[in-house]
């Protein structure tokens, strides 16, 4: 399968790439790790005219810990994630997703930024990244900084502005006994989540004191689940606890019926995914309920 | 950068196995059709052509001169110009095959054959961050490898007993 004919550049700049794009707004893509738009473009359902390969631009692999944020530089590959010693140090939850997206091969070359701005409602990193409470460093004529929650519009549909470009994934490190988790449920290997959560939690003393949950695949965007968030909140975590927050994610979920299952049955799992996640977040704090 | 530099075919040269192959390609060319058409090594398969079934796996080097395993279907040639590659010609020596070859043959761990250069490659790519990997982690290595006559058991076996021979080896591509 043949992409339709395009026009391939491979600055070696950020900004040589930017004005290329700003310029060019609805003819040019990005491309990064390619494993969702080389696919696309096989299947003819995206035909840019132009490709900037931003993968000759140097200094966008990183992966570091500055003033207490973990960043993520666009070019950061999931496996790179998936075997960095800094975040299995610092925000492990990241490397507990990364080696779940896909398999090694398509690992090895897709990044994380580029999932995001890609925003598959079935991907994984959108929900991990409203999780963290994240914040995206956005290069376009000016620099500008949106965060998580503002980023995701809907299906494939984000706060990016044609020919911006996300240069940097910015996560805010943890500070008390945080515990985390992300339940992916597939099908079959490698295949997109029927469903996914991702959970960070903080106990203090005996209770919640921070908790951010947030779904993927079961609504037409990755969400937060606010309620169930509330309802955790300076509370000691219980059984019952645990299966009240878990029923606000069945309730939430706006699913679509296709070959992963039907409307109730994905409901279903998101409330059971998120039990699960909930309370394998709160063993890791700490806690010792069952 | 302006228009003039945007072209939608580029020369562009690949070194595979230790020898340079140089082109004029078009930009939207399949890495995996620059190493069977134009290079003419045919051992790396196409299976499905959709990032799926991993028949198409080969090595390539990053910037870090770390070997990564990757779909050649789903990269173009043109963003490999000026990079490393190995396939499932560059690793015998000598005529002597690699351990995890042997371990393959030895395991019988192909039927069909179509899969193996890909299984392979996948295989090698996992096992320099897993020296020493579990069966279940030998399954999640492999798993964006598919085997249709879906002989898995004994592929598992192979790669299990290719790390058990590779061990004490310092590169395991060497």
């Amino acid at each position: 399968m043949y992409p339709r004919t395009f026009r391939y550049l491979a600055p070696k700049t950020l900004s040589e790439a930017v004005d290329f794009a700003l310029s060019h707004p609805e003819e040019a893509k990005y491309l990064a790790g390619g494993q969702s738009l080389i696919p696309m473009m096989k299947l003819r359902i995206a035909s840019p005219s132009y490709i900037i390969d931003v993968n000759r631009i140097k200094d966008l692999s990183y992966i570091k810990v500055t003033d207490s944020k973990l960043l993520i530089g666009a070019l950061a590959r999931h496996s790179d994630i998936e075997h960095s010693l800094t975040v299995e140090k610092n925000m492990p939850i990241l490397k507990e997703a990364a080696a779940q997206i896909a398999d090694q091969q398509v690992r090895n070359l897709g990044t994380m930024a580029g999932s995001i701005s890609h925003a598959d409602p079935a991907a994984d990193w959108p929900a991990v990244a409203l999780a963290c409470k994240a914040e995206f460093s956005i290069v376009g004529r000016n620099e500008r900084t949106v965060r998580a929650d503002d980023f995701f519009l809907g299906p494939f549909q984000t706060a990016l502005e044609p020919g911006e470009f996300l240069k940097e994934i910015r996560i805010p490190l943890p500070d008390g006994r945080y515990g985390y988790s992300y339940m992916k449920f597939e099908r079959k290997a490698g295949d997109f989540a029927t469903v996914g959560v991702a959970v960070m939690l903080r106990l203090k003393e005996n209770a919640i004191d921070d908790a951010a949950i947030a779904l993927t695949a079961v609504a037409p965007k990755q969400f937060r689940l606010y309620d169930a968030e509330k309802l955790l909140m300076g509370k000691e975590p219980s059984k019952e606890l645990i299966e009240e927050a878990s029923k606000v994610a069945a309730e939430k979920s706006e699913p679509s019926a296709d070959l992963r299952g039907s409307v109730e049955y994905k409901r279903e799992m998101a409330r059971i995914f998120t039990k699960r996640a909930i309370k394998a977040a709160l063993v890791r704090a700490g806690w010792g309920g069952s | 950068m302006t228009e003039k530099e945007a072209n939608d075919r580029m020369s562009i040269s690949i070194n595979i196995n230790g020898k340079d192959y140089s082109a004029e390609v078009e930009a939207r060319l399949l890495l995996v059709h620059f190493i069977r058409d134009i290079a003419g090594l045919t051992g790396t398969h196409v299976g499905c052509d959709t990032t799926h079934c991993g028949a198409c796996t080969v090595l390539m080097q990053d910037e870090e001169q770390k070997w990564r395993a990757i779909k050649s279907c789903t990269i173009f040639a043109v963003q490999a110009d000026g990079k490393k590659l190995k396939t499932i010609e560059g690793l015998a020596k000598n005529g002597e095959l690699h351990p995890i070859q042997k371990a393959f043959w030895e395991n019988h761990a192909l039927q069909c054959g179509y899969c193996t250069p890909g299984m392979i490659m996948s295989s090698l790519g996992f096992l320099q961050y897993n020296r020493n990997p579990t069966e279940e982690e030998v399954r999640h290595g492999i798993s964006g490898n598919l085997c249709r006559c879906t002989g898995y058991q004994n592929i598992v076996k192979a790669v299990l007993a290719a790390a058990k021979e590779l061990k004490d080896k310092p590169n395991i591509l060497d």
